[in-house]
């Protein structure tokens, strides 16, 4: 017998049936659509499905759909707002921080929470914070100057970012 | 993952007994190794009992001189909370080098701790600490719980609520972490309280253990001098793809100076 879920997922409302096993990355992805967060490993190392569950950065692909019933998800889809990009979004392309662009989603909603507890990192911060992100093109460089350039400028904007 | 029934129960009580009554349930907090686990097939249970929505088993609390972690409080609550830092700062240190950010967010110290598995950081801490694992039946000595590569002294419908430690003067722990992994290859909890010192190491054999001859050492004199080229017996030691026994041996020791130099610098700072 399907499981009843409702869950609120970049600011709507969501209701489904859904089976026990259900990963939640599945459930975002085919049955809602939402194909902006990754697979990248089936061994919950990549964090190429990483989102937010209640504002914090978990792998989509290791929490089921069915632990999410009643709570708050964010996904790289509800990032952009009116059609422009997040500044973390901006940021990326700016600074060339992905190549082929699999593990960009999970590195930007991972990023988000790291400048939602510290709007400073250092630089051995966002290396640090990001060890959960595979990127197998960059070399990471500049990814970790993306996320310092977009901490930067939020910081001298005063820029609430957007957070679930 | 095979089929499974997801199950949400509302108290400890309902928890435990489809955790008796069914014996293919298992209890779901982080998920962090039990998901993997299933999504890979390396496990099949008929029912995950989801136990994160009980309420009260994630409170931190300092009694006297005792640190009380609910089960559910998360790696990353345990390494930012002001009242573990300021009492076992190793103990949040070492919540905040367990895997990566996104699994601090989810997995939990109970979790880890009935998990059990061999390279876990937080059974070193447990066992060094002489921590207490509190369950909905009892309390039992660290000494007692874990009995080697994933085995604990819980029995069926037996549930991890909360987790405490005596608070020692001075701790410090340091692992080598397998850099794909990040888990331990070798972590070293070591603790000097009022009437001992004990060490913990994890990673190196098939369950956590005491280090008696570190042990004996350090009571002497605490510092790094008195444990100077110190290692273990590899005789019994793991040996994979990753670090030989022999290799293990040595490293052990080198994590066993990095705790006692953390120790005698958190002690200072305090």
């Amino acid at each position: 017998m399907p499981l009843k879920i409702s869950l609120r997922i970049n600011d709507t409302q969501t209701t489904a049936d859904i089976p026990d096993e259900r990963l939640l990355v599945d459930f975002l992805r085919d049955d809602l659509g939402l194909t902006g967060t990754h697979i990248g490993c089936d061994t919950s190392q990549c964090g190429a499905c990483t989102i937010h569950l209640n504002g914090k950065a978990v792998k989509s692909c290791t929490i089921l759909a069915a632990q999410a019933d009643g709570q708050d998800i964010r996904t790289i889809e509800g990032l952009a707002e009116n059609n422009k990009l997040h500044p973390m979004q901006a940021a990326f392309r700016e600074h060339h921080g992905l190549q082929c662009g699999f593990c960009t989603p999970g590195m930007i909603m991972s990023s988000l929470d790291l400048l939602a507890r510290n709007a400073n990192p250092s630089e051995a911060d966002v290396r640090s914070w990001l060890k959960g992100n595979f990127c197998r093109c960059t070399g990471y460089q500049n990814i970790v100057a993306a996320v310092l350039a977009c901490a930067a400028e939020l910081r001298q904007d005063g820029h609430h970012s957007r957070q679930s | 993952m095979y089929r499974l029934t997801y199950r949400r129960p509302h108290d400890l009580a309902e928890a435990s007994h489809i955790l008796t009554e069914e014996p293919d349930a298992k209890a779901l907090a982080g998920g962090m190794t039990l998901l993997p686990s299933l999504k890979q097939r390396l496990l099949q249970v008929a029912s995950l009992v989801d136990i994160t929505q009980i309420e009260g088993l994630s409170e931190i609390e300092i009694k006297a001189d005792c640190l009380k972690i609910g089960a559910l409080a998360t790696h990353d609550t345990v390494a930012r909370s002001p009242a573990i830092q300021g009492s076992i700062p190793a103990l949040a240190y070492l919540a905040g080098v367990i895997g990566d950010s996104q699994v601090r967010n989810c997995g939990t110290i109970g979790g880890s701790v009935a998990n059990n598995d061999p390279a876990a950081d937080y059974p070193a801490a447990v066992l060094a600490l002489g921590g207490r694992v509190v369950t909905n039946h009892r309390a039992i000595e660290a000494e007692d719980f874990f009995h080697g590569l994933f085995s604990t002294a819980l029995v069926q419908g037996e549930i991890v609520t909360a987790l405490e430690f005596p608070i020692p003067r001075a701790a410090g722990y340091a692992k080598l972490p397998n850099p794909a992994s990040r888990y331990a290859t070798v972590g070293v909890f070591v603790i000097q309280s009022a009437n001992e010192t004990r060490v913990g190491v994890t990673g190196a054999a098939t369950g956590v253990f005491r280090w008696a001859d570190a042990e004996t050492k350090l009571a002497s004199t605490f510092d790094k001098n008195a444990i100077a080229g110190l290692r273990l017996d590899p005789t019994d030691l793991n040996s994979d793809i990753h670090a030989s026994s022999d290799y293990r041996a040595h490293v052990a020791g080198v994590m066993l100076e990095q705790a006692v130099t953390q120790a005698i610098h958190n002690t200072k700072l305090a």
